[in-house]
């Protein structure tokens, strides 16, 4: 059985190189389930282009979202390729520490639920100008509000976009371009014709189609051990791919383990996360971020009343909280069946653990369900991306239009068809630009671009939002300053974190693949030198002590001497698995060729920088707590007799819902 | 802006109003501090506490994976004892409040 895993892997690692994951002999069942799921999309918005009249038709659905059906959009809009494909990648090469994001993504839900969705629901009209343009200067709070609102819906999209080319690109060998082109097309026609309605609608369908075919997939990958979760997880710790996977993860320290012990390890903390502060300063973005997402927000405007954006809101955290519980089964699962050093061959990232489990399941590379399953869960994931990626030009476009255009420039006074058409030439601009941002953007890390969408969102739009409709003393200078420092901070940090690219680390890395390195000794605790020290490398962190380590063999040594072994061995499997290893030797040597000759002409990051300032990778423990205090400072040192004189109007009606439906500025 | 025939300075005197606000706050304060508190729970125990996690208590399920678990029905409880006071009580209570607003005039 295992041989015949292995044999599948090599073979599949072949194909996946020359032309995606699906392999030419099926790629007409591709073609025709993708085909399939798009056609229904169409179908979606060509019904839904009858029903865009106004704008609150094409931004708020003209209210007539049921609080079940905008759950399901708001778990469709929340379950992006980052958490579908990301999580159950990050567990299936991490193990635990992939579980932790999604307890972080579904947490950020009660703040929405407790403080966010009912009052927004009664405040706003279409976007989050309507909600800060309600007691602050008018024409000052939207234009905040507006560039806010793009910035993080640009960070969001460019990382939807550049995933989606991927994912096509490696699953069924389109060119890059191709498929960011396809995704922004596709997603065009939905904006442009269908509005908030086809959105919401295509939103719904791929959300069902998700939670299905992942429903799927934990039953098949479950059933044999009879729904035991023990059982399970037993199989999980005994399988030698999780086992090695812990090894190399752990490196030397794995040497003195027992393979039990390594399988059990991947059930544990650590493997991923491993500096404490960092974690937290991810949890905050995470649980603070989701409340100011603008294309989550927006979705509050679709339904009719705070009734049933509460009901949505319960909606949404059952279905994304059981999926992601799901996720934990189809990330042990492909690490068990496909392996995470194979899915990790294939996107460093793990993205494609899901699809190539479903690909497994069915029977694998060569059988003609195994090959339909694969293509449906790449549809679903394409129909994913398409999807967010519509909601975020919506969002960014009602910014531009609505607040920027309609009510800044025009003072409120357009007609419904120059609001309109406003909305809709908005649409296809943020469209055309993203679909460049993803092109130009190919090749890049854009991981790191979600956690920034979500950093800004909680440092910036959340302390603005929460504050305007909670606090008396908050006022328009307090908003503008908090969200200009919030966002900014953020921004700023992770641009001197070590998510950049550091040319001196990259040629000292290639250096160590290269030309080994020698071994080092043990070094002694350090005491930190301050509190600063723990976030900024001005000054000494604190610092267990740490073991000595062996020396690092080069490559070109380490592929000698396998060829040497491979003259005295004899056994067929034995030679297979060398040549597999001298493979990955000779890749990681060309890279690290590549890296000395890109780095060897820069010696700072863009930032100007050698290494990093910051040390962490998540700006959250700092730009939120900043956000927060800039709004409460510039509020309390100022005054603005509208923010005083409506606070009341407000805060009537942001708990009862009075009035809402004239809120006329 | 248009001009509304209600008195929201008095709406908000009203005693109901203040009574209702205050109970609302108070209870979302509760629930809000709760849920933070016990997320912020996970990463500080898997970064400082890691042995307690590492625990097995049900064959190969240890602590932490049960501490990640019920974070997810920590998360729906919460929702779920939201929505059922809010259904019943806070929307009834704004409910009397909207009926009566027009007739609030306050002493102005």
């Amino acid at each position: 059985m295992n041989k015949l895993i292995a044999l599948l892997l090599a073979l599949f690692s072949t194909f996946a190189h020359a032309e995606g994951a699906v392999s030419s002999e099926y790629r007409w069942l591709t073609f025709l389930v993708f085909s399939s799921i798009i056609a229904a999309t169409m179908y979606i918005t060509w019904r839904a282009s009858k029903r865009v009249k106004s704008t609150a038709d094409f931004y708020a659905a003209g209210n007539s979202i049921s609080g079940l059906q905008n759950g399901w959009a708001i778990a469709g809009d929340y379950l992006s390729a980052a958490s579908f494909l990301g999580i159950a990648g990050l567990i299936s090469l991490y193990g635990y520490d992939g579980f932790m994001y999604s307890v972080g993504f579904l947490m950020g839900y009660i703040a929405v639920l407790l403080v966010i969705a009912e009052p927004c629901r009664n405040i706003g009209k279409y976007t989050l100008g309507d909600i800060l343009a309600f007691r602050n200067d008018p024409k000052k709070a939207r234009i905040i509000a507006a560039i806010s609102t793009i910035t993080v819906s640009i960070f969001y999209l460019t990382a939807q976009m550049v995933g989606g080319g991927v994912l096509v690109k490696t699953l069924i060998g389109i060119d890059y371009e191709v498929s960011v082109i396809a995704v922004g097309t596709l997603m065009l026609a939905y904006v442009v014709f269908g509005g908030m309605v086809a959105t919401t609608y295509v939103q719904i369908v791929k959300a069902i189609l998700l939670v299905i075919a992942s429903l799927v997939l934990v039953t098949l990958v479950w059933m044999p051990y009879g729904f035991s979760l023990p059982a399970f997880l037993q199989a999980v710790v005994d399988n030698p791919n999780v086992q090695a996977q812990v090894a190399k993860l752990l490196g030397a320290a794995a040497s003195t383990m027992s393979p039990q012990e390594l399988g059990q390890r991947f059930l544990e903390p650590g493997l991923f996360l491993k500096d404490p502060i960092d974690q937290i300063s991810l949890g905050m973005a995470l649980v603070f971020g989701t409340a100011g997402l603008p294309h989550i927000l927006m979705r509050f405007f679709t339904v009719p009343n705070a009734q049933a954006a509460r009901k949505s809101v319960v909606w949404a955290m059952a279905i994304i909280g059981g999926f992601y519980v799901l996720t934990l089964f189809l990330g042990f699962g492909a690490a068990m069946h496909v392996g995470p050093e194979t899915i990790g061959s294939i996107d460093k990232g793990g993205n494609m653990a899901a699809p190539l489990l479903a690909q497994y399941l069915g029977g694998g590379q060569n059988s003609l369900l195994g090959n339909f399953m694969l293509a449906f869960v790449a549809a679903v994931a394409f129909a994913t991306i398409v999807a967010v990626v519509a909601g975020l030009v919506l969002a960014s476009a009602s910014a531009i239009a609505h607040d920027l255009y309609v009510n800044v420039i025009k003072d409120g006074n357009a007609s419904q068809a120059q609001q309109m058409k406003a909305a809709r030439i908005a649409s296809i601009g943020v469209g055309i630009v993203a679909i460049f941002i993803g092109i130009l953007a190919k090749g890049q890390n854009v991981a790191h671009l979600v956690g920034m969408a979500f950093a800004v969102a909680a440092s910036s739009n959340l302390p603005a939002i929460f504050l305007t409709l909670y606090w008396k003393k908050c006022n328009t200078t307090g908003v503008v300053m908090g969200m200009l420092i919030g966002a900014g901070s953020a921004i700023l940090l992770v641009l001197v974190s070590p998510n950049m690219t550091y040319p001196q680390k990259m040629i000292a890395d290639a250096k160590t693949v290269l030309e080994g390195a020698p071994n080092k000794a043990a070094s002694d605790a350090t005491i930190s030198t301050g509190l600063i020290c723990e976030f900024f490398t001005i000054c000494q962190k604190r610092e267990a002590a740490k073991p000595a380590t062996e020396a690092v063999i080069s490559a070109p040594q380490k592929i000698a001497e396998l060829k040497e072994l491979l003259m005295r061995i004899r056994s067929q499997e034995a030679v297979a698995g060398i040549n597999k290893q001298i493979a990955e030797l000779e890749k990681s040597t060309n890279k690290a060729n590549e890296d000395l000759a890109k780095f060897s002409t820069q010696t700072a990051s863009i930032m100007g920088l050698e290494k990093p300032l910051f040390r962490l990778k998540n700006p959250g423990i700092i730009s939120i707590p900043l956000g927060f205090l800039m709004v409460i400072l510039f509020s309390l040192f100022t005054r603005d007799k509208r923010a005083e004189d409506l606070w009341e109007e407000l805060y009537v009606r942001q708990n009862t819902g009075l009035h809402v439906e004239d809120v006329s500025h | 802006m248009a001009k509304s025939s209600i008195h929201w300075e008095a709406v908000e005197a009203d005693p109901r109003f203040q009574q209702l606000h205050k109970d609302k706050n108070r209870f979302l304060w509760r629930m809000m501090l709760f849920s933070l508190a016990f997320y912020f729970l996970l990463p500080i125990s898997t970064a400082y506490f890691p042995s307690i996690l590492k625990v097995k208590i049900w064959g190969v399920i240890n602590i932490g994976l049960l501490f990640a678990l019920s974070q997810f029905i920590v998360a729906w409880i919460i929702a779920v004892i939201y929505a059922k006071r809010a259904n019943t009580e806070f929307d009834v209570r704004a409910k009397t409040i909207i009926n009566d607003a027009h007739n609030i005039k306050g002493v102005i």
